[in-house]
């Protein structure tokens, strides 16, 4: 499966995904009302575009054979990305329970001592200032309402 | 006289200097565009009047045009997708040591044209606004197809991936309950997704987020080179070769501005490939030519004035920063369009001339505290990466306080990763979403209006007219698929770069 995968040229790949987002489109609108000419329903104008997805992600894998393949195409940043996007999740789930000064002090505190491994005193000193910095700006000032968790901090 | 009364009030004066130099220091920072910038200060003018909104986001849109241009010239960074052609001879005419005098002309450039692009949208919107109280739903339905041909067309890279990239915009915005008929559409039982994908989100995400997913642990930046303040003053000869380039980039950049679509962007490249196509020693393009500096600056500022006349006299923003925008006026309960300009003048005059007074102050930030700026670029990726994540999550938070919308953000921020590496532009993507309620309804309610003929859209000229121009462009578009002839850009020498 890899080494298929591996073989197939950037586009044919891109285009594949496009052709199968129009076509999941397509199969999710059938919930809801196409309705007539005269009077499209809800379900008019997504069937469209899927159709348009889809025909255009053909196009896109058809003619893909010109672009570089995926093993030629470098990813030499995904796994920080892959890192960077879990620590995001991780702190999305906790803003709400946990508050936001201390989700994103902690946050700060993974990404500069553990991703960057920055001395831990500046770790300390950019993850305090800047959660409790932003919060006075925002919150405080700007009168923002962010999330203060279940400890009311 | 009405908008120099609004805009001299020294409380209005005080919010455009702190918009242009936000959008500056924006502009600057890699990761961080314009749009970034503006979502993250939305929440903050909820408590503002309109107007006050209007100039504080509008001082941080041409701001982070102007601040953009500096990362360009200095470090070959582009702060924001606009001044990617400023690269290219900006950071030449560095290398050779006149860092100072390309920073100037871009300054300068960026202010003949931002004044020019306002006497322009003073001229133009309330014209075009009294010729669009003639438009009906079909009317709108071709004038939006129109915009997407002429995007496809123009931009830079497969006008397949471009509609494509469009088609799927316009699919998330089919997302959420369907104004006409109450039905909850792609909401996959998510009760916050009835409401449908905000730009915001999808914004950061795509823009913001993916930017840093591509930069971040690629080792540190470029050298930076602090130009002093005696080495920006342009030499005559310098000076005399930019004068072109300024005008027909002010020229090109209003027009194309007007078009719905990543303006700025385009305006840019379009600009460098005539000036190219039109020197008489094009071979000094790329080894530091200063009409290589003056056009693309002059068109991206050109540019982000043009696009507020569509924003301002048909209520049609023509790409996600003026989408913002107009969400910052609706907070308030002022609905945009043709009637704006009519019913809400002080609006309208006040934030036309705040752009006057927003250029000249971004002309003193820019020359003389530009040595100031860069300082910021000294700080390590490292640290500020983490930082704009954060400013990220905050900011899309704090439009509606939803999780969910962090969670829309993160998973644009992967797509948008994968896309942009398999070569797709993604300002097709946020401008679909914007218009893709609009284009619905006009659509809908053009087929309700002709009994469901799709004629109507060819009996009526203005439609017509417009729909014939989105084809014709379709059709030079696609002449090289079809023929396998050469790209209008690869004559303009632009695709290369």
């Amino acid at each position: 499966m890899i080494s298929i995968l591996r073989r197939l040229h950037n586009d044919q790949l891109s285009g594949l995904m496009l052709l199968a987002v129009g076509v999941f489109a397509a199969w999710q609108n059938l919930g809801y009302p196409l309705g007539t000419l005269q009077e499209p329903g809800p379900g008019y104008t997504p069937l469209l575009l899927a159709i348009f997805m889809a025909v255009m992600g053909l196009l896109i894998a058809v003619r893909g054979r010109t672009s570089p393949t995926l093993s030629d195409t470098p990813w030499p940043e995904a796994k920080r990305a892959v890192v960077i996007m879990i620590a995001c999740a991780v702190a999305i789930y906790a803003l709400e329970p946990i508050g936001y000064r201390i989700t994103i002090g902690a946050l700060l505190i993974f990404f500069l001592g553990v991703v960057e491994r920055r001395h831990p005193l500046t770790v300390a000193t950019v993850a305090v200032g800047f959660s409790m910095g932003t919060y006075y700006l925002l919150a405080v000032l700007l009168r923002v309402p962010l999330p203060r968790g279940s400890w009311g901090i | 006289m009405l908008g120099f009364q609004v805009a001299l009030d020294p409380k209005i004066l005080v919010y455009a200097f702190a918009g242009c130099l936000i959008g500056t220091l924006v502009g600057m920072l890699p990761g961080l565009g314009p749009l970034a910038g503006i979502s993250l200060l939305l929440p903050a003018t909820f408590g503002l009047n309109p107007i006050i909104a209007m100039v504080l986001l509008g001082g941080v849109y041409y701001g982070a045009m102007y601040g953009g241009s500096t990362t360009s010239i200095l470090m070959r960074i582009p702060g924001e997708a606009a001044s990617v052609m400023t690269c290219i001879d900006g950071y030449a005419m560095t290398q050779r040591g006149r860092a100072g005098a390309a920073l100037a002309i871009s300054a300068i450039g960026s202010f003949v044209a931002g004044t020019l692009g306002v006497v322009g949208l003073m001229l133009l919107a309330p014209t075009l606004a009294a010729f669009a109280l003639r438009f009906g739903p079909p009317e709108y339905t071709a004038l939006l197809v129109m915009g997407f041909f002429i995007l496809a067309y123009m931009s830079g890279g497969s006008m397949l991936k471009t509609l494509a990239m469009a088609g799927f915009g316009l699919m998330l915005g089919m997302i959420g309950i369907d104004a006409m008929s109450g039905y909850t559409r792609f909401s996959f039982n998510v009760l916050a997704l009835a409401d449908g994908v905000g730009i915001v989100p999808v914004a950061v995400g795509l823009f913001g987020v993916s930017e840093i997913l591509l930069v971040a642990g690629q080792g540190g930046g470029p050298e930076i080179k602090r130009p002093k303040l005696r080495e920006l003053m342009p030499s005559r000869e310098e000076l005399r070769l930019s004068v072109g380039p300024i005008a027909r980039g002010s020229f090109i950049g209003f027009m194309i501005g007007i078009i719905p679509g990543s303006a700025h962007i385009i305006s840019s490249f379009v600009s460098y490939g005539i000036e190219r196509r039109i020197s008489k020693h094009p071979e000094r393009f790329g080894q530091g030519a200063i009409e290589g500096v003056a056009g693309p600056e002059s068109a991206n500022n050109a540019a982000a004035t043009g696009a507020f006349v569509p924003m301002m006299a048909l209520g049609i923003p023509t790409g996600p920063v003026t989408a913002v925008m107009l969400a910052a006026v609706m907070v308030h309960g002022i609905s945009p369009g043709p009637m704006l300009i009519q019913q809400q003048p002080e609006l309208f005059w006040g934030f036309v001339a705040s752009m006057y007074i927003g250029n000249t102050v971004l002309l003193i930030l820019n020359l003389p505290m530009v040595g100031l700026f860069v300082n910021l670029l000294r700080i390590p990726y490292s640290y500020l990466y983490p930082c704009i994540l954060c400013f990220c999550i905050v900011g899309v938070y704090s439009v509606s306080n939803s999780v969910v919308d962090v969670w829309i953000m993160l998973v644009m921020g992967g797509i948008g990763y994968v896309l942009r590496k398999l070569g797709y532009d993604l300002a097709p993507v946020a401008l679909g979403l914007v218009l893709a309620p609009m284009l619905e309804l006009s659509l809908r309610q053009s087929l309700a209006m002709s009994a469901g003929d799709y004629m109507i859209f060819l009996q009526r000229p203005i439609a017509l007219t417009m729909l014939i121009l989105g084809v014709v462009l379709l059709l030079l578009g696609l002449k090289p698929l079809l023929t396998k002839g050469k790209d209008w850009r690869a004559s303009l020498d632009v695709i290369k770069e």
